[in-house]
């Protein structure tokens, strides 16, 4: 018996990561992993309200764990993971562009949110809150006081100067509506989402956004404040 | 009633567009949408102008030939209608209107507001289909499907390609309409066999006509005269991670060059 018809083609004339879906997976397997990050980070930063000790104690646990080498392999991790989601973002938004080249004289957005239409803007927000962190909090600068290893007393100080912690709220707030968005649309491009349960994952996502918001926004606010000294 | 309204005019697929203004006036307000457009072409061809053109077929919303962005909106302002099938008294006497084409790289103007959608037509020949042995038509019940497979498949199936998922995408994206596609087929039983090969075939072609890449703004699904779900587009997403993931064992069933 001969086939009628040959059926479509088995192999992709580009390869699948390239592809806008693929890219989209490689954004959302590394949002999950980044996502993962700052949930752990924040728990992890909570031990500022248990004081110098369990701070700077904590910090040297992170420094320690497998010999020094645990830190590192979260480092390349994170950082494989910042560039692959900033190159997917970044190309798939000038695929996105590119589709349309002449714009609308009028559009009303229906059913998509302020979270998911600020994506790409607050991702570059992010992107430079992430920068100056790294600048600020683990190589010491804009601070003259900083020693590294004093955990606690570099987060005291870099909080205290005012620009820092009026950019570090902005970057959390642009942080949990990246999150409210990204959270439920990452099982989405993953493949799982059902009617029933798509309520269920967008509150969860909310909830999340809302935890690392208060959470995060909760330490500088404790040291301008002066509960934190 | 009266009403005003800035068309998008366009000469040709080169030419530069621009709005020109018209008012439609004394319409009635149980008008259809296409109808108004009728008379305000009767009143141009009466000056000896150009009339307006749109694309229109059925005027019953089932072919989905039909369709423009009213106001902001693919389709106008009502839910789960086709331009064909919206009436004047949806808008307000003397409101002012703006009627765009869809807005994609992948579906150029023709003139005014008829835009080629014949993107659609190559997604669809990529994969868009089954191969089954012709014949008389099989028993109905030969072949035992899930009642929820069925349903869900009849509803994927309603997408009548009216392209008005891609101008709603903020994106430019033809996911819901390419999910829609492989949906109603991968759902039954006979478009099993070419499922996976389908939705990668569906997708490459879909990305290299040019459409953009979906963000999950749900903006598709509000604008569906059909109101197809987006929980397609996430059915889509599975199937062709999955056809990735079952690459090589389809390679080696078939052998390299395919069937
Ligand atoms: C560094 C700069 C960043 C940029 C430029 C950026 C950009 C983007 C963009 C454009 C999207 C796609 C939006 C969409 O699908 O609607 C996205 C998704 C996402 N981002 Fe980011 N992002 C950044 C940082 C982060 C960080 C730090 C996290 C985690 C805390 C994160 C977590 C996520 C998640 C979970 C998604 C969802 C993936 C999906 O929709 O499938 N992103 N990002
Ligand atoms: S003309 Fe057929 S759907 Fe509108």
């Amino acid at each position: 018996m001969t086939t009628a018809t040959a059926p479509a083609a088995l192999r992709l004339k580009v390869p699948y990561v390239a592809s806008t879906i693929g890219r989209k997976v490689v954004m959302a397997v590394t949002g999950l992993v980044l996502f993962g990050f700052v949930l752990v980070h924040m728990i992890g930063n909570l031990t500022l309200y248990a004081g110098p000790e369990a701070m700077d104690g904590y910090s040297r646990f992170l420094h320690t764990f497998l010999h020094g080498g645990g830190l590192w392999i979260a480092r390349v991790v994170l950082l494989t993971c910042a560039v692959l989601h900033v190159w997917s973002a970044a190309s798939l938004t000038l695929d996105s562009w590119a589709a349309r080249p002449v714009g609308y004289r009028l559009w009303k957005a229906k059913d998509s949110t302020y979270a998911s239409r600020t994506m790409r803007w607050g991702g570059v927000i992010l992107f430079l809150f992430i920068i100056f962190h790294i600048l600020n909090l683990t190589l010491g600068h804009f601070d003259p006081g900083y020693v590294p290893g004093d955990v606690y007393a570099n987060v005291v100080h870099a909080f205290r100067q005012w620009p820092v912690s009026v950019f570090y709220i902005v970057a959390m707030f642009a942080l949990g509506l990246h999150l409210d968005h990204g959270v439920w649309s990452l099982f989405h491009t993953l493949g799982f989402s059902h009617p029933r349960y798509k309520r269920w994952l967008r509150e969860a996502a909310r909830g999340f956004a809302i935890l690392l918001v208060v959470g995060n926004c909760s330490f500088p606010i404790a040291v301008l404040a002066g509960w934190v000294r | 009633m009266n009403l005003t309204l800035h068309v998008w005019r366009q000469k040709g697929p080169r030419e530069r567009g621009r709005f020109v203004t018209y008012r439609a006036t004394d319409v009635s307000a149980d008008m259809s949408f296409l109808e108004m457009l009728d008379v305000v072409n009767e009143g141009l061809l009466l000056k000896g102008e150009e009339p307006i053109a749109f694309d229109h077929d059925c005027r019953e919303g089932i072919c989905g030939a039909c369709g423009m962005v009213i106001n902001g909106r693919p389709h106008g302002p009502k839910a789960r209608t086709t331009t064909c099938q919206l009436h004047l008294r949806s808008f307000r006497d003397g409101q002012e209107l703006w009627l765009e084409p869809w807005r994609s790289r992948a579906f150029p103007v023709v003139k005014d507001l008829i835009v080629d959608r014949g993107a659609f037509d190559r997604v669809i020949q990529a994969g868009g289909y089954i191969s089954a042995a012709i014949g008389s038509a099989p028993d109905a019940n030969a072949v035992p499907i899930r009642k929820e497979n069925a349903d869900l498949a009849m509803d994927a199936a309603a997408c009548i390609g009216c392209g008005a998922c891609v101008a709603a995408c903020p994106n430019g994206s033809a996911m819901l309409f390419t999910a829609a596609k492989i949906s109603h087929l991968g759902l039954l039983a006979q478009g099993q066999p070419e499922r996976y090969e389908r939705a990668a075939a569906m997708v490459e072609t879909m990305d290299a006509e040019g459409f953009g890449s979906c963000t999950n703004h749900n903006e598709c699904e509000a604008a569906c005269p059909k109101g197809i779900s987006v929980a397609f587009i996430a059915r889509l997403n599975a199937d062709f991670v999955r056809a990735r993931l079952t690459e090589g064992r389809r390679l080696e069933q078939v052998g390299e060059g395919g069937v």
